[in-house]
């Protein structure tokens, strides 16, 4: 019994001018799935996250959300959007909103919820990443794993399919990343599909159900957390993980 | 001081008239100018084109060419009239021709507010499914403003003062410039308390709207 996956990409390829970063990926995410992505910096594991609700676009190749194909842009590309979460490296918080308004934007203007409801499952949702107590709060006067944390909540609002984690620690202090590793662990339990690009083996031992190693824009092994970590198969791992883990 | 007080009425129907003429430009070219910056930042290739030839056309026209064009032009040449009484007809064609210019100067302002405006806001906006207009119209465009309080500041002090090359320009219009070369004219006031008083009274208009978009800038600043 093999349902059909969530995101799938085909043979997708993408060039910036001369650096072709995206080399013929082919991944299939399925539902409840977390697959972390890991590899070197320039391996082209943002770039892939982010082609997956067209941030980025592809030179060839067809990715499909729940079976239909990405729409090139305008409405089609919104509605399917609204679909996918994305958190970011940088969180991206509407600057000029309050904390409970970045969550209950796009439940109001894109699912067309009425205020009422939407402020009441985005306190609902901000209770969750426990940051409720600062919803009136404009993001500047949050730190950045608060912010991240409120990011999370933002994307959880649209109720997506998948959530999209494009770096989601890399721009934290040290002492804030727990706080956002947690929920994640947290929303990974409770059975949400996500694609987590990061460099916390620790998160993907814990959490993936599957580690896709990245470099030179190519997968270059698949493999659940485990395996991949006392066991890697290409010399490209074997290499990578030595230089990051100190055991 | 006292043959110009003692024409204050004349002065203060001018000034009335700066003002009018002032508010409603201010007004049509905010409007046109958000709409000349949408254009700009559009997808659409035809739109932008549009929005840049005419904001470089008519920014780089002098205000009196500007307005000549819809005295001399469209009004006089042309026959174009949009009141019935003349002094009302004047007035909107110096309306048009001053929004038509400025809107040029807020678009300017816009687009530079909008340049500051991370784009991992829009890319954010975009992943919740927000269409593009939607996208400029809650988040781009409201960040915009915010940061272009200032510059929209010195565009409309500047408004101010340009209204009086409406009077110049064959746009018989009696704001207080052309009340003052009436004054002159008539040989009713002194030149030089005359010159002084009507300074002044631009002065009294002008500064004012400089500490108050100086104090709106701060107290709408987005904190990043």
């Amino acid at each position: 019994m093999k349902a059909t996956p969530l995101v799938v990409l085909e043979n997708v390829d993408k060039h910036f001018g001369d650096l072709h970063v995206l080399r013929d990926i082919n991944l299939s995410v399925q539902r409840g799935e977390v697959v972390v992505v890991i590899g070197p910096s320039g391996s082209g594991k943002s770039t892939l996250c982010r082609t997956i609700n067209r941030l980025e676009t592809i030179d060839s190749g067809v990715i499909t959300i729940d079976g239909s194909p990405l729409p090139a842009e305008g409405r089609g590309l919104a509605r399917l959007r609204s679909d996918v979460g994305m958190v970011f490296q940088s969180f991206n918080l509407f600057a000029h909103k309050t904390v409970l308004q970045n969550v209950t934007l796009g439940p109001i203007k894109v699912l067309k919820k009425s205020k009422a409801e939407a402020e009441a499952r985005g306190m609902e949702l901000l209770e969750r990443v426990r940051i409720a107590n600062q919803a009136h709060k404009y993001p500047a006067q949050l730190s950045g794993g608060q912010q991240q944390r409120v990011a999370i909540a933002r994307a959880l609002a649209m109720n997506p399919k998948v959530i999209l984690f494009d770096e989601p620690t890399s721009a934290l202090d040290p002492e804030m990343v727990q706080e956002v590793l947690d929920v994640m662990t947290d929303l990974a339990k409770e059975g949400m599909t996500m694609v987590v690009v990061t460099h916390e083996m620790g998160f993907a031992r814990r959490a993936a159900n599957r580690v896709v190693f990245m470099a030179d824009g190519q997968i270059v092994e698949e493999n659940t957390p485990d395996e991949f970590f006392t066991n890697p198969r290409s010399e490209r791992a074997k290499d990578f993980l030595s230089k990051i883990l100190t055991h | 001081m006292e043959a110009f007080f003692s024409n204050i009425d004349k002065v203060v129907d001018g000034f009335s008239w700066t003002v009018r003429l002032t508010l409603l430009s201010a007004l049509f070219s905010f409007i046109l100018g958000v709409i000349l910056t949408a254009m700009r930042v559009s997808p659409v290739p035809l739109l932008r084109g549009i929005s840049t030839a005419y904001v470089e056309g008519i920014r780089n026209t002098p205000l009196t060419l500007v307005l000549l064009f819809c005295g001399l032009g469209l009004n006089s040449a042309l026959g174009l009239h949009l009141s019935d009484q003349v002094m009302w007809d004047v007035f909107w064609w110096a309306v048009i021709g001053l929004s038509a210019y400025t809107s040029c100067f807020v678009s300017e302002s816009l687009r530079a507010g909008i340049n500051t405006i991370p784009v991992g806001q829009v890319e954010a906006a975009r992943s919740l499914g927000l269409t593009f207009t939607q996208n400029l119209r809650l988040i781009v465009i409201p960040q915009a403003l915010r940061t272009v309080v200032g510059p929209l500041g010195s565009v409309l002090i500047a408004l101010t003062k340009n209204t009086t090359v409406a009077s110049v320009a064959g746009l018989g219009v009696q704001e207080a410039s052309r009340q003052m070369k009436l004054m002159f004219d008539q040989g009713i006031a002194p030149v030089l308390p005359t010159f002084f008083g009507f300074a002044v009274g631009f002065l009294i208009l002008t500064l004012p709207m400089g500490y108050l978009f100086g104090w709106l800038s701060k107290r709408v600043a987005v904190v990043r």
